[in-house]
């Protein structure tokens, strides 16, 4: 994976981290302006903090080493105990700078809020008038990161291609656990929560590959849950979209269904064409045909409930209990934690079954490769790539 | 310093000769648990209010809660914290066999709360209206599961104290046992009162 | 559908073979170190007869002092376990490099970073901050024991039946690979669907039972119990910050109570609270969780920012400068720490004005905190400062809490913690402010108040190097993680890709064996000061010229602590007393009313043990069993009313007459 290489304005820094500047500190040198506006908030909390932290650590030891008790010299006073004007001070100090503080968060927070469209490319430069966002949806899932494109109408896995100057309005949600979208040289993270969509506005501003990985821990595969996000010329974006759009791969729900399931290590890969709505669907827990989505949901319950005779109703809107369902029928309701082996070495999800050989048609599943039970928790060794591709070839 | 207790020589007081009685923690210990428990009620209310409408597609308020069964519910505990009423001023006035009366009556009381809190619980669940339906019926049912559960350990106490009451009458340690639990049982009054408005009333109603 | 349902199930629930961890040689090798060193202790106990001595004096006892001492012998066994964990972490996260996939596979270091955090948090610096309150505060108000004596010991037990939840998990079946807040889904049955998550469950629910009706009983013994004339404005400052944290506990506790016991409900009952589907939602956790798990910080710290209080105003030989505002900003404090849960999850997307608010309430916090740094650096000022080993704690404490503070406030910035959120940096924070606060104050307050508890120093250069071990360790541990996070490496990872990481993560590592050193140290120096006993014994009761109650009794105190109920003139009451010529009586003495032993809070927290045991591997016939064993037990312990005894007169003369002729040894 390509480092971003070094950017010059770490040298801003030097004089609080000199012996650190040799090391790559995306943080601190960020390449959008998002994330370079975040830094500048770090550098001057950190200034304005280091006001009064200095004076309290220099005074400290200078008092410890003044007042020892070898020091007879020293005056001693052992009954001085107050003093209103020193307390005044105390008190006023840290709240002087709190007050310079709160200022500064009350409006940067609002300014940085992730979910509020840009107004600026970076520093120098407004945002023309002219200029339309790219809009990606992000899914976390077990332990792999899936972006559709809507307006391109493709979609990539683990990897994310961007144009260099343009704002980027991400919607972003998980398929099964809590995940955190984060990509340091660019923007500050959001969580991807299942069943929520989050949004995060940000813009690149130099070409490059960055990393980009789960902020939050979300199981066993969390090391590996990384991506690449590329940012590139308009022109070299427009490129990639064509190139990607020849291809004739198609990411549909059956093939979502199949991905979805846990597995490590994907390869990156694109797929030309991209089910219409997928995102929402995803976001609302209503990809399997016959699922009802929760804005459904959300009305029906709004409009007071479905009354007492909507026990299929549950059914329908059953979504956690997904992968164990598939497998061996109705365990999981009766008992919700299976299995007997709690420590064997694969991912929770391992105990649920998936041994069904038949095809669930409605699914559109063809379990034929998967060879075992555990397929799912074991990192994939390196090339094979997982259940998912193949099954991705054998859906085209 | 103005207060310095002097002895008869005008020097300082620095001990006490005579023993020294700190009060009895126990009411206000018990009251500080009942604050803790208060709190634990306060989640529990909480999460109704975030998930009390979340049906999932499935019965609400209206549909399931029958009010009349919960009037009656509630002037089961309603009565039984007025009888308890009655076995405190029994004891107040050191009247053993009243007070045993009057706690007996408050059992009952409650147990018949017990007993047809368990019939909606029960006529629920056959229903298909069972804890794991919806978000709302998962916190309707621990909600006033949970109060219920205090209750059961309500009367479990009520008649171990009786049977202490019995043992050794109205002793100072007794008084303030039964005093304990006359606060735990108003508490569950009042909760009770908190449930029956937010959860029944407003459910069915508002 | 019911073949889960033979007898074997009936009897093991999902208990088999399979959960002993037989295949992991680093568990067995564990199991066998712990199993021969259990037998050692086990025979050992057996050959010197100790059992006896140890059940009626100590399991048994009520007495808040051996109480105390029980909770401080608890932490730092789990000390020994949490620290072990952190061992592991940082080895592998300094080799897992390059493909090396190191030590540990995922599902086993996700339980090691689970257990070390839990471990530390409730089974570290929990029990050792309430064992020191434990031990002090009834010293410190001049009482004879706390308000409810037998409540106390039922504490403990809890606190200890909790810990050994935790420690049955590490050799039968496993524990929660979750992080140790157990966000759901990913610790709902459905993502977690082994007995870890349970393990966490109870092993918190029952300690938590303890930790609340300890918070109860501690703040009715300080309302209630204090010694005449020690209005709220002269209490000892720890005793304050003991105060202000038994509410926070009493305030807090039962929200994880009620939040644990709904997920252990969508566990077992298959509710939807924190579930994706049929209405759950699953960041109501979140927020609940947190709204326990911010005051929780304030619980461990509060009573450390007491120890460092007493120790500042002993060793500089002064009066802590500005009592009333050191009072104002520890209640202050106590409750901001209600109002700022949220900036643990400023990601999850609520809006700019709700995540300023609780950024701007976060840095407002700073302000008390700062108050209370200055009060002791002019404490200092014109005081004669001796450097024993707490106030040498107390010093490296000054300077590292507030780089953790600073970092603090950088973090409570929300678009700053945008980038740092869950990253090493928020690691380098709370670990700046906990080991640089907690542990440097609970280790200050043990070597403080360690003569009064046993009657001999601890030794003061063993002591030093401990001291400087960590100190050093701490910052050869931590600053590296700090330029980890600005890296950009977010935690919880355990196997890394680029290996320019891999050299601050290698002098992260040595700071960690710096530290091992310094817990070496610390262990070193309980042995030496046992074996030099005699040399450091401390015949006076006041080895450091203290200033507050405890330190006007014998060390070790007797069982009824003063015999005669101090009356109380002014603050630094015992350096009052010494002043103004205070003579210590010897006659007159009457018998003393004290509370008796009882064994029912061994049993009940065994029984505890037993009905966590039982939920955990769903054999119903035990949980069912233990809980009424429990009832039934509770029962019959309110049928005993016999439950104090007097000191008769004599008993008091005979031991007031040694302390008179060790007084005199000493003059």
């Amino acid at each position: 994976m390509m480092k971003p290489v070094k950017f010059p304005r770490s040298l801003l820094l030097l004089p609080l981290l000199g012996m650190l500047a040799g090391c790559n500190m995306v943080v601190m040198s960020p390449f959008g302006d998002i994330a370079a506006q975040q830094r500048d908030l770090i550098v001057i909390s950190t200034l304005l903090m280091l006001l009064i932290i200095i004076p309290v650590i220099c005074l400290t030891l200078f008092f410890a080493w003044r007042y020892r008790a070898a020091n007879t010299a020293a005056t001693y006073d052992p009954e001085w105990h107050h003093s209103t004007r020193l307390e005044v001070v105390i008190w006023a100090a840290p709240l002087a700078i709190i007050i310079a503080l709160g200022a500064i968060t009350w409006i940067s927070t609002h300014k940085l809020d992730p979910y509020r469209p840009l107004d600026r490319i970076d520093a120098q430069r407004p945002l023309p008038a002219d200029v339309k966002p790219l809009t990606v949806q992000v899914v976390a899932l077990d332990w792999k990161w899936l972006f559709i494109y809507p307006e391109q109408g493709l979609a990539t896995v683990n990897e994310l291609y961007a144009p260099v100057d343009v704002p980027i309005n991400f919607e972003i949600t998980a398929s099964s656990v809590m995940n955190s979208f984060y990509i340091p040289a660019l923007a500050g993270q959001v969580y991807a929560m299942p069943g929520m969509r989050t949004k995060l506005h940000a813009v690149i501003n130099q070409a490059g590959a960055y990393n980009g990985f789960s902020a939050n821990y979300s199981g066993a595969g969390f090391s590996h849950m990384t991506f690449t996000f590329n940012g590139t010329s308009q022109a070299d974006f427009d490129a990639w979209v064509a190139k990607t759009k020849a291809g004739n791969t198609t990411f549909d729900r059956a093939a979502y269904l199949e991905f979805e399931k846990p597995s490590e290590r994907e390869p990156k890969r694109q797929f030309a064409n991209v089910e219409d709505n997928l995102f929402d669907a995803i976001v609302n827990l209503c990809v399997k045909p016959g699922q009802m989505c929760a804005k459904d949901m959300m009305h029906i319950d709004m409009m007071g409930g479905a009354g007492k005779e909507s026990h299929e109703n549950r059914e329908k809107l059953r979504y956690d209990t997904r992968h164990a369902d598939e497998g061996a029928g109705t365990n999981a309701a009766t008992f919700p934690a299976h299995g007997n082996d709690a420590r064997s070495p694969e991912s929770p999800n391992q105990e649920q079954p998936h041994a069904a050989p038949a095809e669930n048609g409605m699914q559109g599943h063809d379990m034929g490769n998967m060879g075992g039970q555990d397929t799912h928790g074991n990192p994939a060794p390196e090339g094979e790539g997982g259940i998912a591709p193949k099954q991705l070839n054998q859906a085209n | 310093m103005s207060s310095t207790p002097l002895d008869t020589k005008g020097e300082p007081v620095f001990y006490l000769q005579e023993d020294h009685h700190p009060e009895n923690s126990t009411l206000l210990g018990f009251w500080i648990y009942l604050m803790s428990d208060c709190l634990i009620f306060a989640m529990l209310f909480a999460t109704y209010a975030v998930l009390g409408r979340s049906y999932a597609a499935g019965p609400a308020p209206a549909d399931l809660f029958d009010l009349t069964l919960v009037a009656i519910n509630t002037a089961m505990l309603l009565f039984s914290s007025i009888t308890y009423g009655f076995a405190m001023l029994a004891m107040e006035k050191n009247n053993k066999k009243a007070t045993l009366g009057w706690l007996a009556i408050t059992g009952i009381f409650g147990l018949a709360f017990l007993f047809l809190e368990l019939y909606e619980f029960h006529h629920l669940i056959l229903e298909g209206a069972g804890p794991d339906r919806s978000a709302f019926l998962s916190s309707f049912f621990t909600l006033v599961g949970t109060h219920g559960l205090h209750v059961t350990f309500g009367c479990i106490w009520l008649v171990t104290l009786m049977v202490q009451v019995s043992l050794h009458g109205l002793i100072p340690e007794n008084r303030r046992r039964l005093m304990c639990l006359s606060m735990f049982w108003h508490f569950l009054d009042v909760v009770w009162i908190g449930v029956f408005s937010l959860v029944y009333l407003i459910g069915v109603v508002g | 559908m019911f073949s889960h349902l033979d007898t074997k199930s009936l009897i093991f629930g999902r208990l088999d073979l399979g959960a002993f961890p037989i295949h992991e040689p680093i568990l067995v090798a564990t199991f066998i170190a712990v199993a021969l060193g259990g037998i050692a202790v086990v025979g050992a106990l057996t050959y010197f007869r100790l059992w006896g001595y140890l059940w009626k004096e100590w399991f048994t006892s009520v007495d808040h002092k051996k109480i105390g001492i029980m909770y401080i012998v608890l932490a730092i066994i789990m000390l020994l376990r949490g620290f072990a964990d952190a061992l592991m972490m940082r080895t592998q996260q300094a080799i897992a490099f390059n493909g090396n996939e190191g030590i540990f596979p995922p599902h086993h270091y996700d339980q090691i970073f689970t257990a070390h955090g839990v471990i530390m948090i409730f089974f570290m610096a929990m029990p050792f901050v309430t064992g020191l309150m434990n031990f002090v505060v009834p010293l410190q108000i001049g009482a004879r024991d706390v308000s409810f004596p037998f409540l106390n010991n039922f504490s403990f037990w809890m606190t200890a039946a909790g810990a050994a939840l935790i420690m049955i998990s590490l050799f039968v079946g496993e524990f929660a690979r979750t992080g140790w807040l157990a966000y759901p889904p990913l610790s709902g049955a459905d993502y977690s669907p082994g007995v870890g998550v349970d393990y966490y469950i109870w092993g918190l629910q029952v300690a938590g039972v303890g930790t609340t009706l300890s918070g109860i009983n501690l703040i009715a013994t300080i309302v209630k119990m204090r010694a005449p004339g020690m209005t709220m404005m002269k209490m000892p400052i720890f005793t304050w910050t003991s105060f202000c944290t038994n509410i926070l506990i009493v305030a807090s506790f039962p929200i994880l109570t009620a939040t644990l016991a709904l997920l252990s409900l969508d566990r077992y009952v298959g509710t939807h609270f924190f579930t994706n589907d049929l209405g759950g939602n699953p960041m109501m956790y979140v927020n609940l969780i947190w709204i326990w798990g911010h005051p929780e910080v304030y619980i461990l710290i509060l009573p450390a920012f007491g120890i460092f209080s007493e120790i500042v105003a002993t060793f500089c030989g002064k009066r802590l400068f500005g009592y009333a505002s050191m009072v104002y900003a520890t209640c202050v404090i106590m409750i901001l720490s209600y109002l700022v849960w949220l900036h643990h999850f400023f990601t999850m997307g609520s809006g700019a004005s709700v995540n300023a608010f609780f950024g701007i309430t976060t840095m407002i916090i700073s302000i008390p905190t700062g108050a209370k740094i200055f009060n002791w650096l002019f404490t200092m000022y014109r005081g004669r400062i001796r450097f024993e080993v707490p106030m040498l704690w107390t010093i490296g404490f000054m300077v590292t809490f507030v780089i953790g503070g600073m970092t603090g406030v950088m973090l409570a910035v929300p678009p700053a913690d945008f980038v740092l959120h869950n990253s090493l940096f928020l690691i380098a924070h709370f670990h700046n402010v906990i080991i640089g606060g907690v542990v440097f104050g609970v280790l200050a307050g043990f070597n403080y108040w360690f003569p009064k508890a046993f009657g001999f120093r601890l030794d003061a250069f063993w002591g030093k190097m401990s001291f400087w071990f960590w100190l050093v360790g701490f910052y050869f541990a931590f600053m590296p993680l700090y330029v980890l996070g600005l890296m950009g490496v977010t935690r919880r990872v355990s196997q890394f890709e680029d290996p320019s990481l891999q050299i601050w993560f290698i002098i992260a590592a040595f700071g960690a064996f710096l530290i091992a050193l310094g817990i070496a140290s610390f262990i070193i120096q309980l042995i030496v000061s046992f074996m030099k006993r005699e040399e450091l014994r401390d015949l006076t009761g006041d080895p450091w010229n203290g200033r507050t109650l405890e330190w006007s009794t014998s060390s070790p105190p007797p069982d009824y602590n003063f015999a005669f109920t101090p009356v109380i003139h002014d603050h630094d009451s015992w350096y009052d007393m010494k002043r103004r010529g205070y003579t210590r009586p010897l006659e007159g003495f009457r018998p003393i009313h004290m509370p008796k032993n009882t064994g029912t809070g061994v049993i009940l927290a065994g029984l505890s043990v037993a009905l966590g045991f039982g939920l955990i591997w769903y054999m119903w016939w035990l949980a069912a069993l233990s809980l009424v064993a429990i009832i039934v037990v509770s029962i019959v312990h309110t049928f005993n009313y016999k439950r104090d005894f007097y000191i008769p007169a004599d008993e008091v003369v005979a031991t007031e007459a040694e302390r008179t002729q060790l007084l005199t040894r000493k003059a």
